[in-house]
């Protein structure tokens, strides 16, 4: 397999306060200077083989999201660097960059808000297919249109219709339909089923998986729950305010999970078999501001084997076993 | 042990709109045991909201409650004049919300808005409405409470903030707490926290609880009893054991089977086929049968009517699963077995 994308120590940053003046702050008698960031993502490294399913896993807040905006340029990366096909795409311009846009899509969390309310399901398909000169005339984008959304389940009869006459499910079906029309070989969904009703979140992850067959896709998929991406990833990444804690093939992270905090998610699934929550131990305390982040390893105000150390000094990433990384001091 | 606390009959609300009328709740009966967590599941727009407000008869025009009987302790809520339903409400049945931003005042600190409760329920006095809120607060797992009173909602996390909405909820000690959809918005980790939080608070007072969640894992977690529901109809209902492990609906299946499983691995999920219908269009027959695999003819034409298959354990299934001996005779219906799977 070959390497697709290769992400090194990116990192993002929010600004709180975008003009001068609220930078100010009068502290001790004098006035200072003083900024406040949002430390979103903070040295990401990983990538994203042909073919592949990498998913990342994370709390709300713990900057997943924002990896996978920032990788496709939508948010211009502070540090580090992103290569795709080995061509570093981290300083590109917007135009640029449009070439990329149509080998790289997007499919976004919630089907209400990503489509245009304003545009009929066939524009919707047909804009992007011209403007990236999919097709020579638009006839034949609207025919290529209509396959795709034959493809995901929306029957043609159906394109003249407006986004509001779907129901939640569809409308990610016209996501995705939207996503592909561009003929792109690295899809990028960001939470696509976590908007939707469990029998409907089963139906869309089979399609993205059986398109992955068909058109042979890879994707960098972002949920919030491990049981979701069981099914569908190669490799696993568990987030943690902004860092990634642990990173192995579906194997390592879900025969053999090891960091604390991917061992705290699990426990704090509920599971349809059991009856373990209303006694069982999970995680205490809440997820630190981003703002401040803690000192040493982000995960120690919670962590119930939290060590001395840990409160001290950043631990680094090492290779446990082939392929699976861990950032904890309990493994150094 | 029969110590029933609140008994629903027959209850019908209906959406009465320009469409059409919506029956989004349609002849439904249960009944909650005190000390006893009971759920109620379903995909969106199956009624199951819309059952738990009826309950405390919050339902807005066009929403109409046609008929039905609410008894909670004997006492028909249904007859009660609106004043004397306000006193009933957040004094004996209180409410917790899905979306802890919205159900609470931006504008008053969290203090004021546990205290509103207070005075309104309780004798107290300003002293001890202070302690009170501050004992009310502790028990939900908030710490520094103390500094917290003045806070603002904007200031707390989700968790904190649908924290401080049960504290409001337990403020003036009520007898049933209706709970819609309490964790939807929160990460798993803070989820755990809150479910354990509200099971050891109904418990520990011998309260009882209904749980208004699409979510049937959460649900095997909590509750005792479980009411599947499907298009304003209550499908299958009785223990959690039982409905979990031993489904009878294939709509209680269905759901079942498509949740991603941690301890099963499948490269693909099963499925229900096909979308809620229209509630405007209801199927004639049942009106699951244009989604189910194994629906005859039969089903599309005839209405089940909920059946006992096994001692506190019903269905409204022509061809319950796994139950040959409980299905509809072969004679009646053509088809034969009475066993899908």
């Amino acid at each position: 397999m070959t390497q697709l994308l290769e992400v090194t120590n990116l990192e993002q940053r929010f600004d709180l306060n975008t003009d001068l003046l609220s930078k100010l702050v009068f502290e001790k008698g004098r006035i200072i200077k003083k900024e406040r960031l949002v430390k979103a993502v903070n040295g990401v490294s990983f990538s994203v083989d042909r073919r592949e399913v990498f998913s990342i896993v994370g709390e709300s807040g713990c900057g997943k999201s924002t990896v996978a905006r920032t990788v496709v340029k939508l948010i211009e990366p502070k540090g580090g660097r992103i290569r795709y096909e080995g061509e570093d795409i981290t300083e590109l311009s917007r135009t640029e960059m449009l070439p990329f846009r149509k080998r790289m899509q997007m499919i976004f969390q919630d089907p209400y808000a990503s489509l245009n309310p304003r545009q009929r399901v066939m524009d919707i398909l047909v804009e992007p297919i011209i403007f990236h000169g999919i097709t020579r005339s638009s006839d034949e984008a609207r025919e290529k249109a209509l396959e795709i959304l034959n493809r995901v389940g929306i029957r043609p009869e159906q394109a003249s219709r407006y986004p509001h006459q779907f129901s939640g499910g569809q409308r990610q079906r016209i996501g995705i339909a939207r996503a592909l029309a561009v003929e792109p070989e690295f899809i990028i969904a960001d939470e696509p089923v976590s908007a939707l009703d469990v029998s409907i979140q089963a139906q869309i992850l089979n399609l993205l998986m059986d398109l992955k067959e068909e058109f042979s896709f890879s994707y960098l998929f972002i949920a919030h729950d491990l049981s979701v991406v069981k099914h569908i990833s190669d490799t696993v990444a568990v987030m943690y305010l902004g860092r990634i804690v642990e990173k192995g093939s579906k194997a390592h992270i879900y025969g053999n999970p090891l960091h604390p905090y991917t061992l705290a998610l699990f426990s704090a699934i509920p599971r349809i078999s059991g009856t373990k929550m209303r006694t069982g131990r999970n995680l205490e305390g809440e997820i630190p501001s981003a703002i401040d982040l803690p000192p040493g390893c982000c995960f120690h105000t919670r962590c119930p084997k939290v060590l001395p150390v840990c409160k001290e000094v950043v631990p680094e990433e090492r290779e446990i076993e082939q392929g699976h990384f861990i950032s904890c001091h309990l493994f150094t | 042990m029969n110590d029933t606390l609140l008994e629903v009959k027959n209850l019908r609300t209906y959406f009465h709109t320009f469409k059409g009328i919506v029956k989004a709740v349609d002849d439904v009966s249960f009944s909650v045991e005190r000390g006893e967590i009971l759920a109620i599941v379903g995909e969106s727009g199956g009624g199951k909201s819309v059952t738990g407000f009826s309950i405390i008869r919050l339902i807005e025009e066009p929403g109409v409650i046609e008929s039905g009987e609410i008894l909670l302790e004997g006492r028909d809520v249904m007859e009660l004049t609106e004043r004397e339903v306000d006193r009933l409400r957040g004094k004996e049945i209180s409410m917790i919300f899905q979306d802890p931003m919205t159900s609470l005042n931006p504008v008053y600190t969290i203090g004021r808005q546990i205290e509103e409760s207070l005075i309104l329920h309780t004798k107290l006095n300003r002293e001890e409405r202070r302690a009170a809120c501050l004992d009310l607060l502790r028990s939900v797992g908030i710490s520094n409470p103390e500094s917290r009173l003045k806070a603002y909602p904007h200031q707390l996390s989700g968790g904190m903030r649908q924290r401080v909405v049960i504290a409001i909820a337990l403020a003036a000690d009520p007898k049933l707490i209706i709970a819609d959809e309490p964790t939807t918005a929160l990460d798993v980790t803070i989820q755990a926290q809150i479910l354990r939080l509200m099971a050891n608070l109904v418990r520990a007072k011998n309260r009882s609880m209904i749980l208004v969640t699409h979510d049937l894992a959460v649900v095997s977690e909590m509750a005792d009893r479980i009411n599947v529901m499907y298009c304003g109809k209550i499908v299958e209902t009785g223990s959690a054991r039982k409905v979990i492990d031993e489904s009878m609906h294939p709509y209680t299946k269905g759901l079942i089977d498509s949740i991603p499983n941690l301890e099963r691995d499948r490269m693909r999920l099963s499925t229900i086929k096909g979308i809620v219908p229209n509630m405007f269009e209801l199927p004639e027959g049942c009106n699951f049968a244009p989604r189910c695999s194994c629906a005859t003819e039969f089903c599309l034409r005839n209405e089940p009517q909920q059946r006992e298959v096994e001692p506190g354990h019903f269905v409204a299934c022509h061809f319950p699963l796994r139950s040959g001996t409980y299905g509809l005779s072969e004679q009646t219906c053509g088809r034969s077995g009475g066993v899908c799977s």
